[in-house]
């Protein structure tokens, strides 16, 4: 069976240690977590984990297969690329002289549909939303003029097919 | 905490009185049913001990050796009996103790809550003295666990964690408490948990799964069951039993499952995995339907996969969705308690009999019977053999007795011959495989069957990893019966070492002390024997005894158990010698 990306959506309880129990499933299995973004969801009261990991897919079945099973989750799931929307969220600071200096870096903002989320004297922070690529592509163009910090989050999805996390929660 | 949904409806309301939270964890235990807990006191847990202490006509606490010790006497009482096993220990180097009897209890399904005291809560994070995060440490081999940082939460938190130990798929839940949780005092009151919002512990079954495997027993020609301690578990021993005789289908079971049917019924056709029987190994191989009944399908009992029972449908019976096509893709998977899903399947299930095919494996069991069986239990040779002393309480305990048994060639010798003619009387360390499991589990099991006979089976290895707990059955008179099979090696490490390491046998040879004589140390009868002519007597003499009884049996120093199937090898391949 081939590696792919997939995309773990965990609906679970707020409650401490309930990361460290989803993370224990991937460490026991040696299977790196690409990675993991953790916000409220749609639910009232529930969290949902956004987890990327490169695997076959019956280690991702065992994997959700596992992580269903802690007390706390709700229910989880798995998909590949396709069947998902997905973006990360990218921030770049600069160096603020270089955006009068350098003419082709508000060219690289607006090609890359970036915005400039504030200047100040002595930075400014350009901020990208989108595909994992078109991140690394605008890093890559604004490499050369110098990066003086650059972070990416996390992948967040939305499945293309609806999860019926609402109707198992009425269930109980 | 709100993820307790309380299903007691029109109660008046609630009594509350005011006690301390160490006072409330002895509230919680009576309130659960127990009467027996094992375990070790220590500085964060002192409260808690001090309670004991005022409650000791209503609730009896072992004090074992070592909290390991507790911790498998906790699990010995709850495979015995069915009910939850409990263990307690301080913080630090108390609860890091327990870590291999949770890895136990969780890796065999052992309903078990420990109870592990913690530096108080303002220390949390400071390194305090015997500080450890036994919450992160235990997370990966506990069914759920949880810190208590004030004392208003040990109802709640206590009533979810013997609900979580014991539902569903039953496993161990460890419960850490700072000091100051349990010495604030609080308005107390307790009311049972019989709902968890986001745990699900028994999927319903399915009537259309029942029925697709009931078409497909039915139509088999050459039907194979194999079941595991799902059967005991799911207390579905009666339905078991129906269905192998309605349907005439040859069952075989894994080492966990033994017990469940009599092992002298006639379609009981032995144990599968590593050193089960020739016959359900072989002929898994040759079955047109494979029917797992409340197993897992353990390496240990499938060999190499890709050579696995290829040529079979698989009906999967099965609680833990998370097993199902885990290791073996299930045609047929069917959900739900097996009390259940097998008392949905037996009206579905023809009258059959499948004489032919079993006799397959009454000729597979000839030829294991003429090439191993016959020379372990009556040999020749002038050495005792570790079948025939198994053999031999077989018979004085009239099959009746609960064996407990450690691990390493000992076990399987002693699974693969003690005979068994009620529930719940096989308790070995399956899945995890620990060494020094069977003294104090043996305690346990004594202590949550009083009225039954309990024999623990040990080798000279694994004897000595918890040895310390004879001072448990000497302080409190526990008439467990103590043999131990002494090859003078680890015995299983060397049949490898002989086997695929030619002869290298790195640290296996044992240089054993006077068993004889630490027994006598902790005033227990103790004697040994290393001649035939006294193997009878001596063993009767042990059964006959009411009191504690140690017995050492000095056996062949290099035999080795057979049939095996080599670690990665398919169960075609199985070792006669």
């Amino acid at each position: 069976m081939e590696n792919k990306w997939f995309t773990i959506s965990v609906y679970s309880e707020n409650n401490v240690g309930l990361l460290n129990r989803i993370s224990g499933i991937f460490l026991k299995r040696h299977i790196n977590i690409e990675s993991l973004n953790v916000s409220k969801s749609e639910i009232d009261d529930v969290s949902k984990f956004t987890i990327v990991a490169h695997t076959t897919e019956k280690w991702v079945h065992n994997i959700v297969g596992q992580i269903e099973k802690q007390i706390e989750v709700i229910k989880a799931y798995y998909h590949t690329d396709d069947e998902t929307i997905y973006q990360e969220s990218a921030l770049f600071k600069i160096a603020s002289g270089l955006l009068f200096d350098e003419r082709q870096i508000q060219n690289i903002i607006k090609d890359n549909n970036a915005q400039i989320v504030t200047v100040s004297r002595d930075f400014f922070v350009i901020a990208k939303s989108g595909r994992r690529n078109e991140i690394d592509e605008m890093h890559d163009q604004l490499k050369p003029y110098g990066i003086m910090q650059f972070v990416r989050s996390g992948r967040i999805s939305v499945t293309k097919d609806e999860m019926k996390i609402s109707a198992i929660l009425k269930e109980f | 905490m709100e993820t307790v949904k309380e299903k007691k409806k029109g109660t008046d309301s609630k009594k509350t009185i005011k006690i301390s939270g160490a006072e409330a964890i002895i509230h919680c235990l009576l309130a659960e049913g127990v009467e027996t807990m094992y375990g070790y006191p220590g500085g964060a847990i002192m409260p808690v001990y001090d309670e004991l202490y005022k409650f000791q006509d209503k609730l009896t606490h072992i004090l074992t050796r070592h909290e390991q010790g507790a911790t498998h006497a906790a699990q010995g009482y709850a495979r015995v009996s069915g009910r939850v096993g409990v263990a307690i220990a301080t913080s630090g180097p108390g609860a890091t103790n327990l870590v291999t009897g949770l890895a136990d209890a969780q890796i065999d399904s052992t309903p078990m809550v420990c109870i592990t005291g913690q530096v108080t809560r303002q220390l949390l994070g400071t390194d305090a003295f015997q500080e450890t995060d036994i919450i992160g440490i235990s997370t990966p081999v506990t069914k759920w666990n949880y810190q208590i940082t004030e004392a208003s939460e040990i109802p709640e938190v206590m009533a979810k964690a013997f609900y979580i130990a014991k539902s569903g798929r039953p496993g161990p839940v460890l419960i850490d408490i700072t000091k100051n949780a349990q010495i604030d005092a609080f308005d107390f009151s307790y009311e049972k948990c019989t709902a968890v919002r986001s745990y699900k512990p028994v999927p319903k079954p399915k009537m259309s799964a029942v029925q697709a495997a009931a078409d497909l027993i039915n139509s088999a020609k050459k039907p194979f069951i194999v079941w595991g301690q799902g059967v005991i578990l799911g207390k579905a021993e009666q339905e078991l039993k129906s269905l192998v005789e309605k349907s005439g289908i040859p069952a075989a079971w894994t080492i966990m499952g033994a017990s469940a049917l009599d092992t002298s019924h006639p379609l009981n056709v032995g144990m599968v995995g590593m050193h089960g029987n020739y016959g359900p190994n072989v002929l898994t191989n040759e079955c047109d339907l494979l029917i797992a009944i409340g197993m897992r399908f353990d390496d240990r009992v499938t060999g190499n996969l890709d050579f696995y029972a290829k040529q079979a449908k698989v009906i999967h019976f099965e609680i833990d969705p998370a097993e199902i096509n885990k290791n073996v893709h299930a045609d047929v998977a069917v959900l739900g308690n097996s009390k259940e899903t097998l008392g949905l399947l037996l009206p579905l299930v023809n009258e059959n009999k499948h004489d032919a095919w079993h006799n397959i494996f009454k000729e597979k069991y000839k030829i294991e019977f003429d090439t191993i069986i016959k020379n372990d239990i009556h040999p020749t040779k002038e050495g005792l053999t570790m079948g025939e002393v198994i053999e031999e309480i077989n018979l004085a305990s009239n099959n009746k007795a609960v064996i407990v048994s450690d691990v390493g060639q000992h076990q399987m010798i002693a699974c693969r011959y003690a005979k068994f003619s009620q529930s719940k009387s096989n308790i070995t360390s399956g899945g995890l495989g620990t060494m020094g499991f069977a003294l104090p589990a043996a305690i346990g099991a004594k202590m949550g069957a009083m009225d039954r006979e309990v024999v623990a089976i040990i080798g000279d290895g694994g004897y000595q990893m918890t040895i310390q707990e004879l001072g448990v059955i000497f302080q409190h008179k526990v008439p467990v019966k103590i043999v131990v099979l002494n090859n003078e090696h680890l015995g299983m490490v060397r049949q490898w070492q002989e086997l695929f390491f030619e002869k290298r046998y790195a640290s296996t040879v044992m240089v054993n002390p006077d068993f004889v004589k630490i027994a006598e140390g902790y005033s227990i009868e103790a004697k040994r024997i290393s001649e035939r002519k006294d193997l009878k007597s001596t063993i009767q003499e042990m059964m006959g005894s009411k009191e504690p009884y140690f017995l050492e049996v000095k056996v062949e120093q290099e035999d080795n158990v057979f049939p095996m199937i080599p670690s990665g090898a398919s169960v075609s391949d199985v070792r006669l010698k």
